[in-house]
């Protein structure tokens, strides 16, 4: 562990904290603006003793992930936007097999090709349903390289522990910039236990078969209820979120990623102005950190909570849905690879507290 | 040498593969004849001419036929 | 007065019943897997990577470990397993539409980057658990639920002949098709597998060993009839021989 600090580019610096966190494979192909992941994985995962492909697109990249995970291997990929769409087929097959993996999102403008630069468009995607049927993944939204990099232990600890794809959900601005980081974390995390995995029979001869694969209902039935059973378990035990100047504030801006951070440049700006604001910034956008919103949102002081993110409003329906409808949740936003500045955000919020007054 | 072949009767599909491969064209399904998934299983129609060559046993796609050859020791 | 068995089931399979329809071939390509894998003792060492269609339930089969991979993927999947783990045996089981249809992508890559896992290709030129569709191997003028007329090459194109193509990459080190419609036939097949899983071992590149197969429910044939179409006709588009055998090759 070191607290010297070291300049990196953001997806190189991911690169590597996965690689330092232990992760043993890398598959992915190349997409803006996160190729640097894969350029860096080539020289450096072979180095530390790991294994890379450069896949024929991002669906053989999940699939490869998918094999190396069912044999007990710790297996990322990485993409953006487009990308991830073409994954979801296998990141659904990888919640149907309680398989541990984590992907990361450079999000990107969309929809369709879209452009190159960030953007947050793909909550729902990413929070809703990574792949088709009941199921989800651990989403972590860093707003800062240091934080990316920090949640890559998390990431792949979390992905063991629940047996669980994670998704490390960032954007082109994160990927592209490059910070001074320091590596608070060095040692990869501990070998787990996978009694599980088809990497060759047990000694009394059991055979094992990963599948996700249940074609009697009630079977099916009952493995997502012990999905659910576990969702409920990370709810309790996972939420991360940080709220910033948000006691006795008059208005709480709710953003998550790279938009979070500018909105903290808006609330120093308000705060200089005379207004109270506060930032309630969830880092897991799954599980949503609903409870502590809504206490904070329920404060006498607050006249709104306004939602700030880089697409039509996906936050803001999580955000609704903790508030309740007993605040009023009014919502600014860019999108299509455009990002917001502080000021921009700043008016939005002056705005939404002379709606309120009126 | 005394061919033994053992049918495991409930598992036969009726399928017929293993009568197009005896060479002595000794095997046949019994129509009579119902197992317990409503097919008609194989069954031997001659033992005597049986040369234990276990093709019906090697094409049988379930694994219902077992041959073996018993010999007296000299 | 000793016993010889001359023929029992092996027991590289698990001792249940296959959901297999009377006679289709899947029964009997399982069988010879299963006894190459307990004649090379690998067993422990040995993980099959099943497909989407009738042979989905492969794992449930044989009495070594499985993946199931998503429909096509299981070049990528196997990619993945043997990679990380290039000590086991890795070997697919794929029909005509995982492997010649939507994973067509999966298996160019695997084979052009020579990937160390063994393909067993199941053409019986038909979609079977769908219900008997066209497949891109299905014969000109054989008729399918998706084409009731007949295959028509101005509509449908023509039957695509994956051994062949995969065998103009270099990665591909070991080609052959094989069948299991008559006796001789499936001694043969028997080899090609023990060969193909040899040569894994040895690290020469990827193994591909094609089956044409039978589909007797969706051809609407008596198995015994199946077997004889796979000779008469199937065996005229799909030559079966080696194809490609580059150790052999580079020994000469």
């Amino acid at each position: 562990m070191s607290m010297q600090k070291e300049l990196w580019k953001g997806n190189e610096a991911i690169a590597e904290a996965a690689i330092r966190a232990g992760c043993q494979a890398y598959f992915g192909y190349p997409i803006t603006p996160q190729n640097e992941i894969p350029e860096y994985m080539s020289r450096r995962m072979p180095q530390a003793g790991g294994v890379f492909v450069q896949a024929e697109s991002e669906i053989a990249a999940i699939n490869m992930v998918y094999g190396a995970s069912a044999v007990g291997v710790r297996a990322m990929t990485s993409s953006s936007s487009p990308g991830i769409s073409l994954k979801q087929e296998g990141i659904s097959y990888l919640v149907g097999a309680n398989l541990p993996a984590v992907i990361v999102n450079m999000m990107r403008g969309g929809p369709g090709l879209g452009t190159i630069q960030p953007g947050q468009a793909d909550y729902f995607q990413a929070t809703r349903s990574p792949g088709h049927g009941d199921g989800h993944m651990i989403v972590l939204a860093p707003a800062s390289i240091q934080e990316a990099v920090d949640l890559m232990w998390d990431a792949f600890a979390l992905a063991d522990q629940y047996l669980t794809p994670v998704m490390v959900l960032a954007d082109g601005m994160i990927g592209q910039m490059m910070e001074p980081i320091s590596w608070k974390r060095d040692q990869p995390l501990p070998e787990v236990d996978k009694p599980w995995a088809a990497d060759g029979r047990d000694g009394d001869g059991k055979t094992h078969f990963v599948t996700s694969l249940r074609l009697k209902s009630a079977d099916n039935e009952r493995f997502v209820q012990d999905l659910a059973q576990r969702y409920r378990q990370i709810q309790e035990n996972e939420v991360r979120y940080e709220a910033t100047d948000c006691e006795n504030a008059e208005i709480i801006i709710a953003a998550f990623g790279t938009t979070a951070r500018i909105a903290s440049t808006a609330v120093r700006q308000l705060r200089a102005d005379g207004v109270k604001a506060g930032l309630f910034r969830p880092i897991t956008v799954w599980p949503y950190p609903d409870q502590a919103l809504r206490q904070l949102a329920l404060q006498d002081s607050v006249k709104a909570v306004l939602t700030v993110e880089m697409n039509l409003g996906q936050m803001h329906e999580d955000v609704r849905l903790a508030v309740r409808g007993d605040k009023p949740t009014p919502f600014y936003g860019r999108t299509g690879g455009m990002v917001p500045e502080p000021r921009d955000i700043a008016r939005a919020a002056q705005e939404a507290l002379q709606e309120v007054s009126e | 040498m005394k061919p033994e072949v053992i049918f495991n009767l409930d598992r036969c599909k009726g399928c017929g593969l293993c009568v197009s491969v005896c060479p002595k064209h000794i095997l046949w399904l019994d129509e009579t004849v119902t197992n317990i998934k409503g097919y008609h299983p194989s069954g031997i129609s001659d033992q005597s001419k049986c040369i234990a060559c276990g093709n019906c046993a090697r094409i049988c796609p379930d694994s219902v036929i077992t041959v073996l050859k018993h010999q007296e020791e000299e | 007065m000793s016993t010889q068995v001359v023929y029992q089931r092996s027991r590289g399979l698990q001792d249940v019943e296959t959901h297999y329809c009377p006679g289709c071939h899947h029964g009997v390509i399982h069988k010879l897997i299963a006894e190459v894998l307990v004649e090379m003792d690998l067993l422990d060492s040995a993980v099959g990577v099943s497909p989407v269609g009738c042979a989905v339930l492969a794992g449930n089969y044989f009495n070594c470990d499985f993946v199931e991979a998503a429909h096509g993927r299981a070049p990528a999947v196997a990619t993945g397993i043997k990679r990380v783990k290039p000590e086991m045996l890795v070997f697919t089981y794929q029909g005509d539409g995982d492997l010649a249809s939507i994973g067509a992508a999966e298996i160019v890559h695997a084979a052009m980057r020579g990937e160390r896992f063994t393909t067993i290709f199941i053409n019986n030129a038909i979609y079977g658990m769908t219900g008997g569709q066209m497949a891109p191997t299905t014969l000109v003028g054989q008729k399918s639920t998706t084409t009731q007329a007949g295959r028509d090459p101005l509509q449908h194109g023509q039957p695509i002949r994956m051994a062949e193509m995969l065998s103009t990459l270099d990665g591909m080190a070991y080609c052959e098709r094989v069948c299991v419609a008559d006796m001789g036939n499936l001694h043969r097949a028997k080899r090609a597998i023990k060969k193909a899983f040899t040569l894994q071992q040895q690290g020469v590149g990827h193994t591909f060993v094609e089956f044409l197969s039978t589909c007797p429910t969706n051809w609407g044939m008596s198995p015994v009839d199946a077997g004889k179409w796979v000779l008469s006709d199937m065996a005229k588009v799909y030559p079966l021989g080696v194809v490609k055998d580059v150790p052999k090759e580079e020994k000469a």
